[in-house]
């Protein structure tokens, strides 16, 4: 468990954030520009020091400003990959990964060279200098010498950020299979929501220095906090379940009650598969569907009914039976069907429509 | 008798090259770390010390000469404290002219260092602090290499400056042939002599080659060191 209570007010800003995640997992921290989340995670490293507050990580007080306890950043074991990288640029990539290596105690490290530089694919690198590489393979470069510090959590500060499309898309991978191979707990910070979508298994939603909300995924995104952030049309119930049968590119994932039929190439039945379902894709039917050309119909009941007053529309939080689905529907269609708490509905959503809004969690 | 130096200008010549190689030597690592206390720390007088280092631009040469041998002359405080303790006399010495060289080019050794130390990205410091690195060790692993072309310009700039420092050498160590005539003191005893307008010429004409070669290499070396470091 990662347990942070942090205050901390600077320059007529005031941080004041409380979060508690599980570990391991990746712990996204959400926000918008200039919301803190870059002041926590530096709180959180001990490069900054709280005002007040109290970080404890597995059991273990990194800092306590009432009991005097702060940890030195060069003693705490906190690996951090920064926006800019910040490869050192007088030493080779061999060199840059060591540095952090040899400094670490070298009773049983947990993190081996040979399969950090195998997880990261950075063999062909590690003659060059800084300078040489590209900006997705300097990323990976510094998530490989902050791992090979042997730290006991790995914050990662907008890694991504310097990058541009198909740089990123490049590195995420690597990020996914280190949540998925390394038992290391990670704190991501990000105003990506679709990086948080790929990555975090926690996500604590930030605002103006505060936190305002956290869950998993899928709790944090039905809440109104959350389409604050992302906007309207970016809403949706996010949903994790197991594969079940898979049949060319359309994958079943088990549900709750009922199942999902998502599109998605190279799933295998037994993995993990996320996907984010958009309110606006969501169709709510008070019958069962008849000759329609729609692949999923999941039944359930609708849980609350939240007016959207600028789009006149109402999002429709439908609960499946373990898991919620959200639907964007006008207000109109609201009183035309009745639509009210309580009430059996179905919610209907097109298996194409969740392409490229379905991502692997682990692989089996 | 153009191509070949003479005895006494060979002398000359060594003495400055030796001069200025222990002046450097013995103040650089002092500049390094006035540079950095003038850079990072943050104290009350700060003002004051800084104010202290940059004196020898502005005073008299001569003053600062004057001054060196009330402290360091044998019976001065700190000379006659070295005389007893350590044996070492500075006053009328070759280590004396190095030590008024030292003063002297102290201020442009410290501003060529600090600018390389603001220079230093901070957060590459703070990037080593979270592998594990402590102070010294970050000094000396990150801080110091990415300084070192400010570090080795401003070496070689007050190396080649020291070649020819004239007035405190000659207050604080006088005019002492084969031991504080350097090459400008050598220069500056000709040009006193009725007969001595062409040796006057010939040590000019070495100084000036000197310093241009200082000049240039000073200006490789930065370069090398830029590449090493990525920067173009």
């Amino acid at each position: 468990m990662l347990k942070a209570t942090l205050l901390k007010r600077r320059d007529g800003f005031t941080l004041h954030a409380q979060l508690q995640a599980p570990t391991p997992g990746v712990v996204a921290l959400f926000g918008r520009s200039g919301c803190g989340k870059t002041t926590l995670v530096n709180l959180i490293s001990g490069l900054l020091e709280p005002d007040e507050g109290r970080v404890e990580l597995d059991g273990t007080v990194l800092t306590d400003t009432r009991a005097g306890i702060s940890v030195p950043v060069e003693k705490r074991r906190v690996g951090y990959v920064f926006q800019d990288a910040r490869l050192f640029p007088h030493l080779s990539v061999l060199a840059n990964l060591r540095y952090g290596q040899k400094r670490a105690a070298a009773a049983a490290p947990l993190i081996v060279f040979d399969e950090v530089i195998a997880l990261l694919g950075i063999q062909s690198l590690l003659e060059r200098r800084p300078h040489q590489l590209s900006g997705g393979e300097r990323q990976r470069v510094a998530l490989g010498r902050a791992l090979l510090s042997q730290p006991t959590l790995l914050l990662l500060d907008e890694p991504l950020a310097a990058l541009d499309a198909a740089r990123r898309e490049e590195v995420i991978p690597y990020l996914e299979a280190l949540r998925d191979r390394l038992s290391i707990p990670m704190v991501y910070v990000s105003h990506q929501f679709d990086e948080v979508l790929r990555l975090a298994t926690h996500v604590v939603l930030m605002e103006a220095g505060s936190v305002v909300a956290q869950g998993s995924p899928a709790e944090v995104s039905l809440l109104p906090q959350l389409r604050e952030i992302i906007g309207p049309e970016a809403v949706g119930a996010v949903l994790d379940g197991r594969v079940v049968k898979v049949d060319a590119t359309i994958a079943d994932l088990q549900l709750g009650r009922g199942a999902l039929r998502v599109s998605l190439r190279e799933a295998r039945v037994g993995s993990l598969l996320r996907v984010q379902v958009l309110a606006r894709d969501v169709i709510i039917a008070t019958e069962p569907p008849h000759g329609l050309s729609v692949r999923n119909a999941l039944e359930g009941t609708i849980s609350a009914l939240t007016l959207e007053q600028q789009e006149a529309a109402v999002l429709v939080t439908v609960d499946i039976g373990g898991a919620a689905i959200l639907s964007r529907v006008t207000t109109e269609a609201v009183e035309a069907l009745g639509l009210k708490p309580g009430l059996k509905v179905w919610a209907l959503v097109k298996a194409v429509s969740t392409r490229g809004h379905a991502f692997h969690l682990r692989t089996a | 008798m153009i191509g070949s130096i003479t005895p006494g200008e060979m002398e000359a010549l060594r003495l400055s090259l030796e001069v200025a190689s222990r002046s450097v030597l013995f103040s650089l690592p002092i500049a390094v770390l006035v540079a950095w206390v003038l850079t990072r720390a943050h104290f009350p007088g700060r003002t004051v010390l800084d104010a202290f280092v940059h004196l020898p631009l502005v005073l008299p040469p001569v003053a600062v000469g004057y001054v060196l041998l009330i402290l360091f002359g044998s019976h001065g405080p700190l000379g006659g404290w070295l005389k007893r303790h350590l044996g070492i006399e500075l006053a009328f010495t070759t280590a004396g002219a190095a030590l008024a060289t030292a003063v002297m080019t102290f201020p442009i050794m410290v501003r060529a260092i600090r600018i390389a130390l603001e220079t230093v990205d901070r957060g590459l410091e703070a990037a080593a602090r979270t592998l594990g690195a402590g102070p010294l060790d970050r000094f000396f692993t990150i801080t110091l290499p990415l300084m070192l072309p400010g570090v080795l310009a401003g070496a070689v700039t007050a190396f080649a400056a020291g070649l020819g420092e004239f007035g405190a050498v000659i207050t604080f160590a006088a005019n002492i042939p084969g031991v504080t005539r350097t090459l400008p003191l050598a220069l500056y005893t000709e040009m006193q002599s009725p007969s001595g307008d062409l040796p006057a010429a010939r040590l000019a004409t070495i100084s000036i080659v000197l310093g241009l070669f200082g000049l240039v290499l000073s200006e490789l070396l930065a370069r090398r060191v830029r590449r090493l470091l990525g920067r173009r």
